[in-house]
């Protein structure tokens, strides 16, 4: 009895490994910060060098961060989603990376702002402290200023209701804190 | 041989030449240039995933090769620029992660594989003894 049982039992083991690990995306990598206080930065606002943007706008509200720049051809496929945010009254505050101020201010009045601010990082010396890899990134951040999601590649729809739609609703559960749940796809 | 050896050895100082020049010039101190150089191989670049920040041209590859270099020079140990990567990139950015709780198993897994063959080999070979073969083994016929 036992000759069958063990090479069966390894067989299922074995399934379950390959089940599971062929199911996983190795190129989804979570953020080390997910669930932890967002870092504390102050940047350069974008449309005005001498007034800072920086981790004490994003803290006790619910707010979107997203890494945005103009070298970034994604950017520009997800900017007509953002705008709809936008209008839905979603804040989202920009991160402007690695980019040069009068093109990135060119795009925003061409191709309008969805951003309630933007904050500079020329050099992307604070993009580190957020865990950035490329552009575009979007993270919700949550009611005490922690990350609760980061989304790397062009924010669609799509993404919008099957990942940020369901941890907004249970975040804002009961408080008035997402006013814009409603006109944003939620409930 | 000695061709043999001088080529390798001209093969690994080019290699090492190429993959130092891309964006970066040598550190002065050659101590911490030998840091920067081992260091930059051991972290992984987070965007293009199976290359080390020395390899890949990735703008974020060039941003944490400048960041290394920044602590290095401002006197941080190999663990605390290492510490700094993890804390903002998880484990993930080291070709050797940490032995840590969560990667127990990445650590230990293949020791526990081997034992557990190890242990099916020897109850094998233990119901086989006092078996004998049904024809005398032939060493030719084997090569």
């Amino acid at each position: 009895m036992w000759r069958y049982a063990i090479p069966l039992v390894l067989l299922g083991v074995i399934g379950a490994f390959f089940y599971r690990g062929l199911s996983l995306d190795p190129n989804d990598v979570p953020s080390a910060l997910l669930n932890r206080s967002i870092p504390e930065f102050s940047l350069p606002a974008l449309g005005d060098p001498s007034r800072q943007v920086g981790s004490q706008d994003l803290k006790g509200k619910v707010a979107l961060l997203n890494v945005w720049g103009t070298w970034c051809v994604e950017c520009r496929h997800e900017h007509g989603f953002l705008l709809q945010l936008a209008r839905a009254g979603v804040p989202i505050y920009g991160f402007n990376l690695k980019d040069d101020r009068a093109s990135s201010l060119d795009w925003l009045a061409t191709l309008g702002n969805p951003y309630v601010t933007s904050a500079f990082d020329e050099d992307g010396t604070v993009a580190i402290d957020w865990g950035v890899t490329a552009a575009p990134e979007t993270f919700l951040i949550g009611r005490d200023g922690t990350v609760l999601f980061k989304h790397i590649s062009p924010m669609t729809a799509a993404v919008w209701q099957r990942d940020f739609v369901p941890l907004l609703e249970r975040e804002c559960k009961g408080t008035a804190d997402c006013p814009f749940l409603a006109a944003a796809g939620g409930q | 041989m000695i061709r043999a050896v001088l080529l390798l050895a001209m093969l690994t100082v080019a290699s090492a030449v190429w993959s130092d020049t891309d964006t970066d010039t040598e550190l002065t101190d050659p101590a911490l240039n030998q840091r920067y150089s081992t260091l930059i191989r051991e972290i992984r670049c987070p965007l293009c995933k199976n290359e080390s920040i020395a390899d890949s041209g990735a703008p974020i590859a060039a941003d944490l090769r400048r960041e290394v270099r920044r602590k290095l020079v401002d006197g941080a140990s190999d663990a605390e620029i290492k510490d700094f990567l993890v804390q903002r990139y998880g484990d993930f950015i080291l070709y050797r992660p940490r032995f840590t709780p969560e990667t127990w198993a990445l650590w230990l897994g293949p020791f526990v594989l081997l034992g557990v063959g190890g242990f099916v080999f020897w109850r094998v070979l233990r119901a086989r003894r006092g078996q004998t073969l049904d024809e005398p083994f032939d060493e030719d016929a084997e090569a």
